[in-house]
C-alpha cells in the first residue's frame, strides 16, 4: 500500500490488519485501512473483491451468520473501541455506525416509524422527542419537505428514490459517526442518484462515510479518499484527485482505466 | 484488454503527429522564404496556416468528445488533456511562422541587411527542438522530453547574441533601423518557438509521470526585449 500525507484530517475509524472468513474461506486478507471524520471514503473494485465484506464488519452484519470470523482489529475512535471484538455488542456498534444498503429497504411501516425505530430500541418513548429526532433526521435526508404532510403514510409507497433517503434517515436518527453506503444509487434513476450524491456531500460535514460502489465517476465525485481493492487485499489507498489521475500502483491504473481484465 | 476506446486515443496521436508535421513544414519553410528571400514562398506558408488552424479545432473536438462521453482517468485522461494542450502550442508555433513570413514580405522590399548566421542556426536548433518532443511524445520519452527543455537555453543564449548585433546595427546607422527591428522580431519568433516546443516537452513529462513541471523554475537566461 503507498502512503499518503493526511495531516490534516483526524481518524474516525481504523481497520489494521483485518481478516475475514467465511467459515474455512478467507474473504479480507490483512486489510489496514483509514477513515477519516468529515470525509467520504469509497471503496472501488471489481466483483468478489471483498468491498462489501469489509463494508460489512463495520456494522457486525456477518455476525448474522454462524461461522464467520474476524481476526485483527477495527477501531472506532476517539474511545478506541475495537469494534469487531467479541465482547463489544453489535447493537452498540449499530447504534454508532449506520448503513444504507443498494436496494432501499424500508420496513412495512409508516413513514415516522421507520425513523422513529432506532430511537425505540434505544428506550426513547416521549412523543415530543421522537417528533424531534424524526423531523431533524427527515431534514437533514433531504426528504422532510416530501414527506412532512404524510408521515403517517407508508413508507411503502415511496419513490425508489425517496425511499432510499428514508433509509439514511432512519440510519441518521440515531446520530452515527460513522455512516456506511454499499452502493446506495445502484436501483436508482439519474436523478434520484444525484440526489443521494448530494446528501452525501452535505452529510460529510458532520459523519465519516464509507461508500462502496461500481460506479468510479460517482467515487470519484463524492469522495475525498479512494482505497482499491483487489481479491481481498488492499492495493491502494490515496486521494481521490491523485486515484484518478495518477495512481501510484499499475493495478490501480489498470482499473480505474477500464483496462482490468 | 484492448479497448475500443484504445483506437481513437491512437486516431487521436495520429492527427497530433500530422498536424506537428505540418507544423514543422510550415516552419521550415518559413525559415527558407527568410534565408532565399522568396515572397512566394513566404505568401504560401501564410496560406496554409488555416490548414493548423483546422487541424486544432478538429483535435479540440475530438478531446472534448473523449472527455464527456469516455470519461478518461489516470494516463488516459492525462494523454487526452496532453493532447489538447499540446494542439494549442503547435498551433501557435504555426501561427509564428506565419508571423516571421509577414515579416520576409516586408523584409524583401528593401536590401539584405546582413548575411543572415545567427538566425538559421536558432532555426535549426529550434526544428530539432520541435522534431524532438514531438518524437518524446509518440514514444512516451520524459527523459527526450527533459533534453529538449534544456536545450531551451541555447536558443535563447544565440537570441541574446542576435539582439545585441542588432542593436549595434541601428546605433551605428538608424537607417537600418526597420530591418534590423523585423529581424529582431523574427529573431523573437523563433525564440518563441522553442518555448512553445519546451511547453510541449513539459507536456510529456505531465502525461508520462504526472508531474507538472511547468513554472518550476524562472528561466534564467530569457531574452529581454
Amino acid at each position: 500500500m503507498k502512503a499518503l500525507d493526511v495531516s490534516q484530517t483526524v481518524l474516525k475509524a481504523e481497520s489494521q490488519g483485518l481478516n475475514f472468513f467465511y467459515g474455512q474461506a478467507q474473504a479480507l486478507h490483512g486489510l489496514s485501512l483509514p477513515v477519516y471524520d468529515r470525509c467520504v471514503t469509497a471503496l472501488i473494485g471489481p466483483s468478489g473483491c471483498g468491498k462489501t465484506t469489509y463494508l460489512r464488519c463495520f456494522n457486525r452484519m456477518h455476525d448474522l451468520y454462524p461461522g464467520n470470523r474476524y481476526e485483527g482489529e477495527v477501531i472506532l475512535y476517539p474511545d478506541r473501541v475495537n469494534i469487531v471484538g467479541p465482547e463489544v455488542d453489535p447493537i452498540e456498534v449499530r447504534m454508532r455506525i449506520g448503513m444504507v444498503f443498494q436496494k432501499p429497504n424500508p420496513f412495512p411501516k409508516s413513514i415516522y416509524e421507520n425513523v422513529a425505530y432506532g430511537m425505540r430500541i434505544r428506550g426513547v418513548s416521549s412523543k415530543a422527542d421522537l417528533d424531534m429526532v424524526v423531523e431533524r433526521a427527515l431534514q437533514e435526508a433531504a426528504l422532510w419537505g416530501e414527506v412532512k404532510d404524510r408521515l403517517q403514510a407508508s413508507a411503502m409507497n415511496l419513490s425508489g428514490g425517496q425511499q432510499q433517503r428514508l433509509c439514511i434517515a432512519r440510519a441518521l436518527a440515531t446520530s452515527p459517526e460513522l455512516l456506511l453506503f454499499d452502493e446506495p444509487t445502484s436501483a436508482l434513476d439519474p436523478t434520484a442518484t444525484s440526489r443521494i450524491e448530494e446528501l452525501v456531500t452535505e452529510l460529510k460535514q458532520k459523519v465519516a462515510i464509507v461508500i462502496v460502489t461500481h460506479n468510479m465517476q460517482q467515487a470519484a465525485r463524492v469522495s475525498d479518499h479512494t482505497a482499491f481493492m483487489y481479491e481481498g487485499r488492499l492495493v491502494e489507498f490515496n486521494r481521490t484527485e491523485k486515484m484518478f489521475t495518477n495512481p501510484s500502483v499499475k493495478l490501480t491504473e489498470d482499473y480505474v482505466t477500464g483496462r482490468f481484465g | 484488454m484492448q479497448r475500443h476506446i484504445d483506437q481513437e486515443f491512437s486516431d487521436l496521436k495520429d492527427r497530433l503527429l500530422q498536424m506537428g508535421a505540418l507544423v514543422e513544414e510550415q516552419i521550415d519553410r518559413a525559415i527558407t522564404a527568410m534565408i532565399e528571400r522568396d515572397a512566394v514562398l513566404a505568401g504560401e506558408v501564410i496560406e496554409r496556416d488555416m490548414l493548423v488552424n483546422r487541424f486544432d479545432v478538429e483535435i479540440d473536438e475530438t478531446c472534448i468528445r473523449l472527455l464527456a462521453l469516455q470519461a478518461p482517468a489516470a494516463k488516459d485522461l492525462r494523454f487526452v488533456t496532453t493532447a489538447m494542450k499540446i494542439s494549442t502550442e503547435l498551433e501557435r508555433m504555426s501561427d509564428l511562422a506565419e508571423n516571421i513570413c509577414e515579416r520576409v514580405i516586408e523584409l524583401n522590399e528593401e536590401p539584405q541587411l546582413k548575411p543572415y548566421i545567427d538566425l538559421p542556426r536558432m532555426a535549426a536548433w529550434t526544428m530539432k527542438m520541435v522534431h524532438e518532443t514531438l518524437d518524446a511524445f509518440v514514444r512516451q520519452d520524459a527523459a527526450l522530453a527533459r533534453k529538449v527543455c534544456a536545450d531551451d537555453d541555447f536558443v535563447d543564449n544565440l537570441t541574446h547574441q542576435l539582439f545585441r548585433e542588432l542593436v549595434s546595427f541601428m546605433i551605428e546607422n538608424p537607417a537600418t533601423i526597420t530591418r534590423a527591428i523585423r529581424l529582431t522580431f523574427i529573431g523573437k519568433y523563433i525564440e518563441r518557438i522553442a518555448d512553445h516546443a519546451t511547453n510541449i516537452g513539459e507536456l510529456v513529462i505531465y502525461m508520462v509521470e504526472g508531474k507538472i513541471v511547468r513554472h518550476m523554475t524562472p528561466p534564467a537566461t530569457s531574452p529581454t526585449l
